[in-house]
């Protein structure tokens, strides 16, 4: 009875559990698999019976988050926190010369040129502008910008996808692509971003990119965007970049191949020399790298005709995978491009972001540009007027300030001027005293009736330690030469700038 | 049918002439009506005004299609749209305004040139095709209708089948034809520069739509676009230009105002700026590219925009791309809708600080988000956030749908987060005033910390803009990487930015900003109302100019596309990736440079390309059925869902209707 009972209880229940398990369909199919399984091969019933019962387990485990971290609060803990919390404000208080900069920043009344009206109602001698070839003040440009104007309108009203694609942008495209001997070219709507956007479009995460340690903003902006992995080389050093090269090829030489790039400029915005193109070529193809050269700074400026470091320096423009260009400087239009195969520029039509998500260049600075390249090609002598008056210029510099010297290259119109070593080292100088100096420097030359600037130091990401800023460009004068100007003019102004940094820094002890 | 001066359509389109003449019975009862209405409160001397308005006014439209009209149907059509005009002198009670058609002599030169300044503006056809875009009422999210799932289904078949015949094609092509395939295997140690995966979509799907993207233009986009005719033979790959020219109406571009022109007040100004001025200022903002004009243009977005201080871009991208890493870092928390530009995307990844999303446009979420991110802290320290900033926009460019302000000032409140609006869409586009997303909701711009906004669009010219308080603008000016090393500016982009401004505001030629408001307003909601009659499913707000028609199937894609080019009118048409893989869509924006004749046109064809590739498909929820007295007369074959009759109006319904349903809620 004490036993039999539950027994009995028991045995029902298994007989109508098997009675209503034998009424489901296809449970005779189930029955024979594994009565069958079981015979042939006990172990992988074992198997199939633990997992069945971890699904089970598995199915039936409560859930967790993944963010390991994460508080629990009830929404009144919520509440309290959320009444807590104070931000920050949105930009913090102004530094003492950020609010100096502010005040004397340069406001021009009228047109920009050689002699620029500044809002204080003097004259300058203007050698901030990138107005090299004083293309500003020639009218025929201006009477061609304005034809334009009258057929097209200024903006396009849309990205060049959707219906933003002018026949003068594909104009200007050709020409620039012409002039450079690349099979093909794209316009973007401005010069700055243009690098930024080229680099990530190409190079993803996973691939690699070895870059030139004084690289610009643009580049660096670029780079950090695509998420390569970046190596830097000491700058301009092609045997540092060659070590580079090596190591890379030694690590990789096991991994799927990924793309490489090296990427560089052509006239360094930060520094003025110029790279050693047919050594970079040559290491480029022993190591199978592809070549974005940044030509900002060299397009329209260097060569017999504008094109470039390529021809300044005889190399076959088709040797570098990608040339980045601007069309805003010395061609006095606006807008950048990169050139290269067709392969290069379709690519880049659909998946560079500042091209496929901006609206297109306006139509009468896409004929500017055209115009302008056609000029530097026609009259070469625009060109080596330019040079004569960089020479004058440099003359009263260079060779003769005993404090400051010309990082540039002689063809480079932005003359570039740093404290030599022993004058920083003699006068203790930090690099804020540096900034403030050239600064002074600045100021008592706009007094004196010569406009010229300093190159800013990169901005640098907020909330980043001042350790990890990296690279940063010395604190430096920037002088840009025009042709606009007689040689006479030149090298008065040039004296006015020595005079300035010679009193600003013998005034400091 | 008024005053269209070119018809270069008139053998394409079939003018719904047979409507005007019941369309011109309807406005004339209600102006008849409004007449009385106005006679009642505003006395004798407006009236002999409005008479004198009226007869001048007739007098120009007649002599005007006298002269213009090619055709004797449009002389017709022209004449009888006539009697709307006793309404222009009823709206001018309230909105005091010169006459604006712009009256010519019968002079052969004389007419060509108003000829060519209607194809870029097209001449406003009647007083009552103006409204004033304002938030009323209870601000929702649109309902979005969906298709019966017959469309769903044969939508994902249809990308199943092209994913695998692409497949098919690739593993043949590349035993076959492996020079088709060189750029896409490692070449001679070198890997390729795009890979085969990532282009698959590309190489598959959209080259064989290609040849709806990119289309070269030449002239003026403005209310005519002039498409340059091209031809692939090789599976477009490479396009061959025909040397022919199509002069379509113009769908596609972001043209809100209409200030995309050649002649006008904005282009003599520029033309004069660039004789002054020259062309380029040659140097970044922070050298020597600051001019007067800079500093006036920028004074002028302060004002308009209603904030103490801002500051100009030469492009709209690289506003978002440098102020986002000069305003947030680590430490801090963007909060990001997820269908925000690629542009604020590009500018948060910059800036470094962390980034999380909320759902389109769902403010419950957003302040889920909020709640938590709040709550939590920083991941692993849980220090708290330094700052978080919100950035939504102002207007989706692909959704056609507006941020939900109201709510977002409410949750910023008490959230104690940092605003910002991307207005590249809505600034100009939006409000009675046009002035963007605060002026529609009637917001003070105080209440949002930073506007952006882009002056491609609305004003005809280039660049972008930030908007907010001072404090902010001086540290952008210092900090901000665009400011510099980026080209300033021109002047010929600032003088049209500047002057396009003035008239908006009213500061030049009075009346004409406050008419091409208006007349977007109403072009935005009649194209609108027009289409949902119709029976396609439309996204978005009805006040957006941005109007977007869904088309599912990927094949209709490019059969909408050729449909209406046929008819030649330009759209822009947009897929995956761009959108969801099921919701294809075409987009219309709309702009004030659009007669209603335009608008009857866009809708003629849409009827009719929509019978042809099934394209309607709502099912009324959102709006648009047929009125209680019509429904009866029309209950024949279409099925009931959810208690309301899917809306399949009759063109000449919807024509007939549309100007007087334009200015009640849409429903």
């Amino acid at each position: 009875m004490d036993f039999s009972d539950p027994q009995g209880t028991a045995m029902r229940f298994f007989n109508d559990a098997s009675a209503h398990f034998q009424k489901l369909p296809g449970s005779a199919i189930l029955l024979r698999y594994i009565k069958s399984s079981y015979q042939n091969d006990p172990a992988r019933s074992a198997i199939e019976l633990f997992l069945v019962i971890f699904a089970i387990r598995y199915l039936l485990a409560p859930t967790y988050s993944t963010q390991k971290s994460k508080v629990s609060l009830t929404d009144q803990e919520i509440d309290e926190l959320v009444d807590e919390w104070t931000p920050e404000p949105l930009v913090a208080a102004p530094t003492q010369f950020e609010e100096l900069e502010n005040e004397k920043r340069p406001v021009l009344v009228g047109p920009t040129g050689p002699k620029s009206k500044l809002s204080n109602g003097r004259t300058v001698t203007n050698l901030a502008s990138y107005n090299f070839y004083n293309f500003i003040a020639n009218e025929e440009l201006k009477e061609k910008a304005i034809k334009t104007l009258r057929k097209y309108g200024v903006g396009p009203c849309g990205p060049p996808g959707f219906y933003g694609t002018q026949d003068v942008h594909i104009q200007t495209e050709a020409d620039v692509a012409a002039h450079l001997g690349t099979p093909a070219c794209i316009i973007y709507a401005q010069s700055f971003s243009t690098i930024s956007s080229v680099i990530p479009s190409f190079s993803k995460r996973g691939d690699i990119i070895v870059a030139d340690k004084a690289v610009n903003f643009a580049v660096r902006k670029g780079i950090q965007i695509s998420r390569s992995t970046v190596r830097w080389y000491e700058h301009n050093d092609m045997e540092d970049l060659e070590r580079v090269l090596q190591n890379i090829t030694k690590e990789q030489a096991k991994k799927p191949l990924t793309r490489r790039f090296i990427i560089t400029e052509g006239l360094f915005e930060n520094i003025g020399d110029v790279v050693n193109l047919p050594k970079l070529i040559e290491l480029k193809l022993r190591y199978k790298f592809r070549l974005i050269l940044d030509e900002t700074w060299s397009y329209g400026v260097l060569g017999r005709t504008g094109r470039g470091v390529t021809e300044a320096q005889n190399v076959d423009a088709r040797e570098v995978d990608m040339i980045i260009g601007s069309l805003a400087g010395p061609l006095c239009a606006a807008g950048g491009f990169c050139a290269g195969t067709e392969e290069v520029v379709e690519h880049q039509r659909i998946s560079s972001a500042s091209y496929t998500y901006s609206a297109a260049l306006p139509a009468l600075l896409s004929t500017t540009a055209s115009e302008t390249i056609t000029m530097l090609q026609e009259q070469p002598e625009i060109l080596t007027g330019l040079r004569e008056n960089i020479k004058a210029m440099r003359a009263m510099l260079d060779p003769r300030s005993d404090w400051v010297k010309c990082t540039s290259i002689v063809d480079n119109p932005i003359l570039l001027l740093v404290l030599k070593p022993e004058v920083i080292a003699s006068k203790n100088l930090s690099l804020e005293d540096q900034n403030q100096l050239f600064q002074d420097v600045v100021d008592e030359c706009i007094a004196n009736g010569v406009l010229i600037t300093r190159l800013r130091s990169m901005p640098v990401d907020l909330g980043v330690h001042p350790r990890d800023r990296g690279w940063q460009p010395q604190p430096t004068l920037k002088v840009c030469v025009t042709s606009g100007l007689t040689k006479k003019e030149t090298e008065k102004a040039g004296t006015v700038i020595r005079h300035a940094v010679t009193k600003m820094i013998s005034r400091r002890k | 049918m008024p005053t269209r001066t070119i018809n270069p359509f008139a053998t394409t389109t079939s003018t719904p002439a047979l409507d005007a003449l019941s369309e011109k019975d309807q406005p004339r009862r209600t102006s008849f009506s409004k007449n009385k209405f106005t006679s009642l409160f505003g006395g004798a001397s407006p009236r002999t005004r409005n008479e004198a308005a009226a007869l001048r006014e007739a007098l120009i439209a007649q002599q005007q299609a006298l002269l213009d009209s090619p055709s004797p149907q449009q002389i017709n059509s022209s004449s009888l749209s006539l009697p709307t005009i006793n309404l222009t002198t009823a709206t001018a009670e309230k909105m005091p305004s010169e006459p604006k058609t712009l009256f010519q002599p019968p002079d052969p030169e004389e007419a060509a040139s108003l000829a060519r300044a209607h194809a870029q503006f097209g001449p406003l056809g009647s007083q009552s095709h103006r409204y004033t875009s304002r938030h009323e009422g209870e601000f929702g999210d649109p309902i979005e209708d969906e298709p019966p799932y017959y469309y769903l289904i044969t939508t994902y078949i249809s990308y199943l089948i092209l994913i695998v015949f692409g497949h098919v094609r690739d593993f043949f092509g590349k035993r076959f034809r492996r020079s088709h395939y060189s750029h896409l295997a490692e070449r001679d140690g070198y890997a390729p520069l795009n890979s085969d995966f990532d282009n698959f979509y590309t190489r598959r799907l959209k080259m064989r739509i290609n040849d709806c993207f990119s289309r070269p233009i030449t002239g003026v986009p403005g209310r005519f676009i002039t498409l340059m005719d091209r031809k692939s033979t090789d599976g477009n790959i490479t396009f061959k230009m025909l040397g022919t020219l199509t002069e379509t109406l113009n769908m596609s571009s972001y043209n809100y105002l209409g200030f995309a022109q050649s002649e006008g007040p904005c282009a003599d100004a520029t033309e004069a700026a660039i004789k002054k001025y020259g062309i380029s200022m040659v140097s970044p903002r922070s050298d020597a590219g600051t001019s007067e004009l800079t500093v006036e243009v920028e004074d002028l977005i302060a004002n308009f925009v209603g904030k103490p201080a801002s500051m100009v871009f030469s492009m709209g991208f690289v506003t978002n791309a440098t102020t986002f890493p000069t305003i947030v870092g680590r430490g801090c928390l963007m909060i990001s809708d997820e269908l925000n530009h690629s542009s604020i995307r590009f500018g948060a990844r910059l800036s470094g600080a962390m980034v999380s999303m909320f759902k389109h446009n769902d403010m419950r979420d957003l302040e889920r988000v909020l709640r938590e991110v709040i709550s939590q802290g920083q991941p692993r320290t849980h220090r708290p956030w330094k700052k978080i900033l919100v950035a939504v926009e102002g207007l989706y460019s692909m959704e056609g749908t507006m941020c939900n302000l109201p709510d977002l000032v409410a949750l910023k409140k008490k959230y104690k987060f940092h605003l910002f609006v991307d207005e590249a869409h809505s600034v100009g586009a939006l409000g009675p005033r046009g002035r963007g997303v605060c002026d529609y909701f009637g917001i003070d711009p105080s209440e949002v910390d930073i506007l952006m906004g882009t002056l491609t669009k609305s004003f005809g010219a280039n660049g972008g803009y930030i908007a907010a308080n001072k404090d902010i603008i001086d540290k952008l000016r210092t900090q901000n990487a665009a400011m510099l090393y980026a080209e300033s500016p021109t002047p010929p982009v600032l003088t049209q930015i500047a002057s396009a401004l003035r008239m908006i505001t009213g500061d030049l030629y009075p009346g004409q900003g406050e008419e091409r408001l208006q007349r977007l307003a109403f072009n935005s909601r009649y194209l609108r109302l027009g289409l949902k009659r119709l029976g396609f499913i439309v996204y978005g707000h009805d006040d957006s100019p941005i109007i977007p028609i869904m088309l599912y199937n990927p094949a209709k894609m490019p059969a909408f596309s050729h449909e209406l080019l046929q008819r030649k009118i330009s759209v822009v048409v947009v897929g995956y990736p761009a959108t969801p893989l099921v919701s294809s869509r075409a987009r219309f924006c709309v702009s004030a440079a659009h007669t209603k004749d335009d608008l009857d046109r866009m809708l003629d064809a849409c009827d009719k390309v929509g019978d042809r590739l099934q394209l309607k498909f709502s099912s009324g929820v959102a709006g648009g059925s047929l009125p209680e007295e019509m429904q009866v007369a029309e209950k024949d074959g279409l099925k009931q869902r959810n208690g309301v009759s899917p809306p399949r109006w009759q063109l000449q319904h919807v024509l007939k209707r549309g100007v007087e349903d334009v200015k009640v809620p849409l429903r």
